[in-house]
């Protein structure tokens, strides 16, 4: 797309997208390209110079046992949380729609979550599960149950899944909400009329014309799952207990930052930078055509 | 299905531009307190955290160590408060939020204005390398900064930015959303303006500055809501590089607040101070209501 009327000059222009490029070159594209850099190399043992490994740095961590758990922690965890998140929110969405008055206020109620920084739910979560106060935990205790998040990675996993699950549920709910309330309702009550019983109704009509909206909320939801829920993980377990909880971008940072292991966190961001491309592509390419209208 | 759940033929007020949610299929009676139970049941899932969150901010501390602390608020409201934004743990809560404040308003200001320019540049001239340009500001929008937080950090220790708001905020506005949400709208813009504007002699600045940006003013508002909400919200990059306590940001503030080892936590003061991290994006949030979910649904597709 063209626009037809153009302004002339050249300078003007230039100067128009100086400030974003150089921004861009000096924040964006710079570190970019010293993470794709600083992974081909490793750095000899006192730190002194840079060592040339070719794709060692890949080679290493595709065959490291602890990377490898890593990358079926991150898939568990973001199929969990968007399963949780989109569940939760399909289900509150078409709740809403049916109703005749007062879903706005149900909106309202419902998109708090949203404004809320994932490591600030992570820590309403560590609150209600804390091992020592936490009210649930009690609650588990009375009924026999002996929850510990710091030492039961199941339950570390169940609990980071849950807060990043809850964060995310206003922002499907609003998605889905107008993706339902744009199926036309002459559809619906023809089907009505026809005897379709809700449940029908849902699966036959609702579902599939829904699905640009749950398709572009998968891939969303995955690139939430991998990418801005590392404040929850920090908050409350801090990948732990025993990695159980690591997801690959807890790992860039705790090799990187804790480890210090300057070659492998860069070969993990590039790793990471091509997960992200493919989502990105299929977002772009794949959702706007498969789509069923 | 019983009789009460049987149709109810209504005939929907027509509202213009939205198929109204009311219509013939309708269900009353049990149906009907069923969606509403339904609906308040998800609501209790929700708000539970805050509202422990909130009471825990206003009890002391014997009560919440003693479990199960109280359903209830206490009397201590104003004591935690006070604590949290005048003391603190490490700094005060009020410098935390003003730093966060700082930090929110420069991302949101700062990727605003260089998005308009440069989606204004893009759109109304033809110049050399705006294929490429367009192209590269498009590959950021595939990075997240938390893929790349080794290097950036360097590059930003290397300016000598640690512990500051440019800082905090430059390596956060080197992305293109905002460029590609204006340059969307400035296709829909009518040629008719800009070619009423050069017959009448202005230049391109004051058409931008006359015509086009009084025109964006709901984007741009819409566009801040969003912006304001990312900024204020950032966790891992403060985290990296706000060493020193008195330019942490409430969000990441928070976790620094509990005690390293077996110590206790002060939980009063951390659920009063993450009470306090939650109540700006809430306010921003439900008093924009409109303009957040216009431009929440602009700035994804």
């Amino acid at each position: 797309m063209e626009k037809r009327v153009t302004f002339k000059g050249i300078w003007l222009p230039l100067l128009l997208v100086l400030p974003q490029m150089f921004i861009t070159a000096v924040f964006f594209f710079y570190p970019a390209g010293q993470a794709v850099w600083q992974s081909l190399f490793i750095p000899d043992p006192f730190g002194l110079s840079m060592q040339f490994v070719g794709l060692g740095n890949f080679e290493y961590l595709l065959t490291n046992s602890y990377y490898r758990a890593s990358f079926v922690t991150t898939a568990i965890f973001s199929v969990l949380v968007t399963l949780v998140s989109m569940g939760v929110a399909l289900y509150l969405a078409v709740l809403a729609d049916r109703l005749i008055k007062g879903s706005g206020v149900y909106r309202t109620l419902l998109i708090w979550p949203y404004a809320i920084a994932p490591a600030v739910a992570g820590v309403l979560w560590l609150f209600m599960f804390n091992t020592r106060v936490g009210i649930v935990t009690w609650y588990l205790g009375t009924l026999g149950y002996d929850w510990n998040h710091v030492l039961n990675g199941g339950e570390a996993m169940g609990l980071v899944v849950v807060a990043s699950a809850w964060g995310r549920i206003s922002y499907n709910f609003l998605f889905f909400l107008a993706g339902l309330q744009a199926i036309p309702r002459s559809v619906i009550e023809a089907a009505a009329i026809d005897g379709a019983h809700f449940w029908t109704r849902f699966r036959t009509i609702v579902w599939p014309l829904l699905s640009p909206t749950t398709f572009f909320l998968l891939v969303v939801n995955v690139v939430y799952a991998f990418f801005e829920t590392f404040g929850v993980i920090h908050t409350i377990t801090s990948g732990g207990p025993q990695q159980s909880t690591t997801i690959l971008v807890y790992k860039v940072y705790s090799d990187g930052f804790v480890g210090q292991d300057l070659g492998s966190s860069a070969a993990q961001s590039v790793i990471l930078l091509l997960i992200v491309g493919a989502l990105t592509i299929i977002q772009f390419k794949f959702i706007e055509r498969r789509v069923h209208y | 299905m019983t009789a009460r759940d049987a149709l109810v033929v209504t005939t929907p007020p027509l509202k213009s531009g939205r198929t109204p949610p009311e219509g013939m299929v309708e269900r009353r009676g049990a149906g009907y307190w069923m969606t509403h139970l339904g609906l308040i049941i998800g609501l209790f899932f929700i708000f539970f955290p805050i509202w422990l969150a909130f009471v825990a901010s206003t009890v002391t501390q014997p009560e919440i160590v003693r479990p199960p602390m109280p359903l209830l608020p206490g009397d201590q409201f104003f004591e935690n408060y006070r604590k949290a934004l005048v003391s603190g743990i490490n700094a005060p809560v009020a410098l935390m939020m003003l730093n966060s404040l700082f930090m929110a308003l420069g991302i949101a200001f700062g990727k605003i204005v260089i998005s308009l320019l440069s989606a204004f540049a893009i759109v109304y001239f033809r110049f050399p390398g705006r294929r490429l340009f367009f192209w590269l500001i498009f590959l950021t929008l595939m990075l997240p900064v938390e893929v790349r937080i080794v290097p950036t950090f360097e590059v930003v220790a290397g300016f000598g930015m640690l512990n500051s708001y440019s800082g905090l905020i430059f390596p956060l506005i080197a992305s293109a959303t905002a460029t590609f949400l204006f340059r969307q709208f400035f296709m829909t813009v009518p040629d008719e303006l800009a070619e009423a504007a050069r017959v009448d002699g202005a230049g391109p600045m004051r058409f931008f500055w006359d015509i086009l940006l009084p025109m964006s003013r709901t984007n741009i508002a819409a566009l801040f809501v969003i912006l304001f909400i990312y900024g204020w919200n950032q966790y891992l990059w403060p985290l990296l590089i706000t060493t020193d306590p008195s330019m942490n940001t409430i969000v990441m503030g928070i976790k620094q607040m509990f005690p390293s080892g077996d110590d206790l936590a002060d939980w009063p003061v951390i659920m009063a101070t993450s009470i306090l991290a939650m109540i700006p994006p809430v306010v921003v949030v439900i008093s924009m209501q409109k303009l957040f979910i216009r431009g929440l649904v602009d700035s994804e597709k």
